[in-house]
């Protein structure tokens, strides 16, 4: 970790005045992302925006039937606040599948859209990597990759973005709010993250200085049918190897509106909107909820065979959509399969 | 000697203590924080902080190194590398450790060759630990890269017989009968290959050493996360020709080891070679990165060759096992010899081989070969129960070892069967339809399976000192080591039990090269061997203070040998008549001595060695759940029966084998250190990608201890649980998981892609 210094803004403009006025950098939200990557050497700032007493930890209701998510609330106030759990149980759930409570407690909403990919070759500085050094390769494209990518994918880059809450996000539609240079503007959720083409080094759309300051719900939330279904080696602390997060309206057993969004499988929360439009005005079945799995996985590349690599997520993948489908229309199970009850104590 | 008393106590301390299921006596320091771990040890002067420099490649030469560059920086004291590291000890030997395997040991910073990656290149010493790791994050070294090799499948070409040259080495047994004709000849018949890669032991506290210069001539108190300060401390003195003084290494707890502490690591050798050049206080902490760069449980091959006749009785049985080790050392473990402890069969074949690669040398990780053996075989055991017909179960008893079948050597005691059938008894075992995918919960499949386990009852040479001062409090030391086994308890119990005082009267120490010698603390030797030596000082106590009870006038214990004497709750009786007693307070004011002393020791019985078997055993039932549309497993309930002599706590020991039990789960169900072949690195070098079971993935665990009264294995009955607890764990899953869906899989760990 390099010297820094260290600038503790009150107000959202200053805060941006303060970045845009030093060179190299960076806001510093609960910093459970960044920290971490200053310790391994890997971002190296030498100025850092505190954000900490930013106005923008409230989470308020629009006149539009919306939501507001304060870029600075934390991950667990957004997951327990009363309207996100009644309204909004999909991105409760989700935000609850990732990390750990201590972690969930520090981490805020705007670092969380923000944090950086956990592809093993990315936090190595010994290892060629064109996320972490532009040009260098990706040692991920033949080594171990089981947390790497099969959708989405180019030769540069096959890293996944890690975020669990980000994969609701991307299925309630959300809209990002940012304040930069020159003003506020906003940013459709699927136009927020960004695939790697050949500049892996990008993983969003924000400009230089910009700032998240808040994410915007639309009014309808799926609180009837909805599923986070999150696959992982583990049942917590780990990172997603397929996760689904689905929001249905539905009339009887006919599917009126759908949205769906998968992590682990690529450098951005995977939204298919044809897909999703395979399945409304349908009558909900195992055949159309295969047919759409199908559709998601049809372009996907898989990088190794074996267990250390990742084409298993494919057939994983499909599984795990057809599996999140059934449990958002039946609404037959909406916790957590990897959170598992004895049900023989 | 003026007063005696003969009347019996009227208020009676509890001495009884050995075999009591009682906290910890370390517990209270360790959660308040008041128990200090090797890098939390404040120094008498100013600290300086020195950071390691790991290598980036597995295979060249350092051809520069920039320091000139990073010493400018204010703050920062020195660089040390191969380019100028101090003149030390020239021979091989001096480098060998208590653990070594044969060859050549890693000596840091002694050449600009790189054997593996992540090798320590350098040693950055600067004012503060922030200073030191951002300057050796600016080091520019310059390496000539060679092409490596860390393949083992492309490797086993290349294979070659397990030497000789680590202590307690095993040969592979020598092979009976005829194995080839046996297997074809057989009606029932199954072979097997199986596969687990690196896995690394993970303990929590990072490897750290700080060393406080204390500036009388070349002394140093050395503060070391280590399985055995004694070892640590031989090391240092041959490669720095230091004393005993100069070298004191101390470690008095230890956050976690599981083998890893076994061996000096290469922070204490950068410690102390910094302090000697410096003289000058230094701490030394690797990363959690760094921390996959010394040492793993080795990627292992195996092959497996099982028939039996129609009575399901094994005819022949074949066990081959290849795995890594370093260009430089031949690390080895027994792998293979316990199919042939645990199954009697007329024609046998066992092979064991080695191949090198540009890797650290593997590393003893808990139960070292025979959590690995034990998969293999276990798997094997169940597939070939199957294959001839038999209930697995059945099948273990049916094909029981009533002697040790490799030198038809009596066992000192094997319980075993009683394991297989109190476990079974527990589990419910008589209500499993044996029909893969019969058994159902919901839309889950549900998976019984068993397995057995076996590991050495072993003791090592160990001393200890008792000191029982004027005021009646006990104090008994031993240079051991407490990696969160229970040791500080146990030994505390057994001088407890042995002189018959309260457990308050009675402290125990451990963890200074200042204390009676002891060795590492691995192998489920220590309670064995330490609490030997701490029951021969307090013994010495105890005659002591008997003679002192009889030169007091009208001794109620005149003429009472110390064999037929007791020491209970405070007071020596007589065994004839145990209203002939003195309280140990009365004897030590009437004898006016400050302090009674001896010193107590224990050691391996030869002879006993040569005429028996010595093992620990233990049975394993496991419940899975599978969902096979997703291939998630979930292991929802364990019960582990275990056979190993005397439980000296059962409260600690019970822990151990929950430890082992959910360690077994780990191997069976999520541990892999993916190893770069092209990078020739390990990947998954942190507690986020590197898995092991969080709370949410344990669910119900039953221990069981069957007792066994076992004299000849241990003077105190006792053969350790450090190890057993882990065996049979993964093999057990790996069965239910056939149970519960049909399918054998034979390659770990059994994640969810594997049953896609």
């Amino acid at each position: 970790m390099n010297s820094f210094t260290l600038t503790q803004a009150t107000a959202t403009d200053e805060a941006v005045r303060d970045l845009t006025s030093h060179d190299g950098a960076a806001y510093l939200g609960g910093g459970t992302n960044l920290v971490d990557l200053m310790k391994y050497n890997l971002e190296r700032p030498t100025h850092l925006t505190s954000l900490g007493l930013l106005p923008l930890t409230d989470i308020t209701s629009l006149p539009d039937g919306g939501l507001r998510l304060g870029a600075l609330a934390t991950n667990a106030d957004t997951a327990w606040h009363p309207e996100v759990e009644k309204r909004y149980p999909l991105l409760s759930q989700t935000i609850l599948a990732g990390a750990t409570p201590q972690l969930r407690n520090v981490a805020t909403n705007g670092g969380n859209l923000n944090q950086r990919t956990r592809c093993y070759y990315f936090y190595d500085l010994a290892t060629p990597c064109n996320k972490r050094e532009p040009g260098s390769g990706c040692s991920a494209l033949t080594g171990p990759n089981r947390v790497c990518g099969v959708l989405g994918t180019s030769e540069s880059c096959i890293a996944t973005h890690p975020s669990d809450m980000c994969v609701a996000l991307a299925a309630l539609e959300a809209v990002v709010r940012v304040q930069g240079p020159d003003g506020e503007r906003t940013i459709k959720f699927e136009d927020y993250h960004r695939l790697p083409g050949d500049h892996p080094e990008k993983d969003n759309t924000l400009k230089p200085g910009e700032l998240v300051t808040a994410i915007d719900l639309p009014e309808e939330g799926y609180a009837d049918h909805f599923t986070y279904l999150k696959l992982r080696d583990r049942s917590s602390y780990a990172f997603a190897l397929v996760s689904v997060a689905v929001g249905l309206k539905m009339n009887g057993n006919t599917i009126e509106k759908a949205r769906f969004a998968l992590g682990g499988v690529a450098h951005k929360p995977w939204r298919d909107q044809e897909a999703e439009k395979m399945l409304e005005g349908q009558t909900a079945s195992p055949d159309l909820f295969r047919q759409v799995a199908a559709k998601v996985f049809a372009e996907a590349k898989g990088y190794g065979e074996d267990s250390l690599h990742n084409s298993f997520k494919i057939e994983l993948g499909k599984r795990a959509i057809v599996r999140a489908l059934k449990q958002a229309t039946e609404m037959s199970q909406v916790v957590n399969p990897n959170v598992f009850l004895n049900s023989n104590p | 000697m003026s007063q005696t008393i003969a009347t019996p106590p009227t208020v009676r301390l509890d001495s009884d203590v050995l075999g009591k299921p009682i906290s910890r006596t370390d517990g209270p320091a360790k959660v308040s924080g008041a128990a200090k771990y090797a890098a939390e040890f404040g120094v008498t002067g100013p600290l300086w902080y020195g950071y390691i420099v790991s290598s980036p490649i597995a295979k060249g030469k350092i051809t520069k190194i920039h320091a000139d560059e990073v010493l400018a920086i204010p703050g920062v004291q020195h660089i040390f590398s191969h380019e100028n590291v101090p003149s030390l000890a020239w021979f091989d030997r001096n480098y060998k450790d208590d653990v070594a395997p044969g060859g050549s040991p890693f000596r840091p910073l002694h050449e600009p060759e790189i054997l593996f990656s992540l090798q320590p290149v350098a040693l950055v010493v600067a004012d503060t630990f922030e200073l030191a790791r951002y300057a050796a994050s600016v080091l520019r070294i310059e390496y000539d890269v060679e092409k490596h090799n860390t393949d083992l499948e492309a490797s086993i070409g290349e294979a070659y017989d397990a030497p000789r040259g680590k202590t307690g080495f095993m040969p592979p047994p020598k092979p009976k009968g005829d194995m080839d004709k046996a297997y074809q000849e057989a009606p029932h018949k199954i072979a097997g290959e199986y596969i687990h890669r690196a896995q690394h032991q993970n303990p929590m506290e990072m490897f750290a050493t700080t060393v406080d210069w204390l500036g009388d001539g070349k002394k140093m108190k050395i503060y070391d996360k280590t399985q055995g300060a004694p070892n640590v401390q031989q090391y240092l003195m041959k490669i720095f020709s230091l004393s005993t003084d100069e070298a004191r290494v101390i470690s008095k707890f230890t956050g976690g080891g599981f083998g890893s502490g076994l061996r000096p690591q290469y922070q204490v050798f950068l410690a102390v070679m910094a302090a000697l050049e410096l003289k000058h206080s230094i701490r030394v902490v690797m990363t959690r990165t760094q921390m996959f760069s010394f040492g793993h449980r080795p990627h292992t091959l195996q092959k497996l060759r099982l028939a039996t006749d129609d009575l399901g009785q094994i005819q022949a049985l074949e066990h081959k096992a290849l795995h890594e080790t370093s260009q430089f050392e031949n690390y080895t473990e027994t792998i293979v010899n316990w199919a042939g402890v645990l199954y009697p069969s007329p024609n046998t074949n066992f092979d064991y081989q080695l191949a090198k690669l540009d890797v650290y040398s593997p590393l003893d990780m808990r139960a070292p070969g025979a959590a690995t053996g034990s998969f293999a075989l276990e798997s094997a055991i169940d597939e070939m129960a199957y294959a001839a017909n038999v209930d697995p179960l059945d099948f273990r008893l049916r094909n029981y070892s009533y002697e040790d079948p490799i030198e038809n050597k009596p066992f000192t005691s094997k319980r075993l069967d009683d394991c297989l059938h109190e476990g079974a008894a527990r589990f419910g075992w008589d209500q499993r339809n044996p029909e893969p995918r019969s058994m159902r919960d919901g839309n889950q499949l549900v998976g019984w399976g068993v397995a057995a386990g076996c590991w050495d009852a072993s003791m090592q040479k160990a001393a200890a000192k008792a000191v029982l001062s004027a005021d009646g409090h006990l104090t008994v030391s031993s240079a051991t080591n407490d990696q969160g086994a229970g040791t500080y308890v146990i030994m505390t119990q057994m001088a407890a039990q042995t002189l018959g005082l309260p457990m308050k009267q009675v402290t125990f120490n451990l963890g200074d090269t200042n204390m009676p010698a002891a060795p590492v603390q691995g192998g489920s030797w220590t309670a064995n061997s330490v609490g030997a030596a701490v029951k021969d000082a307090c013994q010495g106590i105890g005659k002591k203070l008997l003679k002192l009870a009889q030169k007091m006038d009208n001794s109620p214990l005149a003429g009472v040998d110390f064999e037929d004497a007791q020491f209970v709750d405070g007071y020596i009786r007589a065994n004839e008549d145990i209203t002939r007693s003195v309280a140990i307070a009365d004897i030590l004011a009437a004898s006016g001595e400050e302090k009674i002393e001896a010193d107590g020791k224990a050691g391996p019985n030869p002879i006993n060695m040569l005429k028996y078997s010595m093992h620990s055993h233990n049975a394993v039932f496991v419940e899975v759940k599978v969902d096979e549309d997703l291939g998630t497993i979930h292991v929802t309930r364990v019960v582990n029966a275990v056979a190993a002599g005397r439980i000296m706590n059962p409260k600690t020991a019970r822990s151990q084998v929950l430890g082992g039990t959910v360690w077994g789960l780990s191997m069976a169900l999520m541990e892999e250190t993916y190893l770069n072949n092209e990078l020739g690195r390990f990947m998954n070098h942190n507690y986020a990608e590197y898995h092991i079971p969080v709370n949410a993935d344990i669910h119900k665990i039953d221990v069981i201890f069957v007792e066994e009264q076992d004299d000849i294995a241990s003077p105190i009955g006792v053969k350790g649980v450090g190890e057993i607890g882990m065996l049979g764990v993964a093999a057990a899953i790996a069965n239910a998981v056939y149970h519960a869906t049909g399918k054998r899989v034979r390659e770990l760990p059994l994640t969810s892609d594997k049953l896609l």
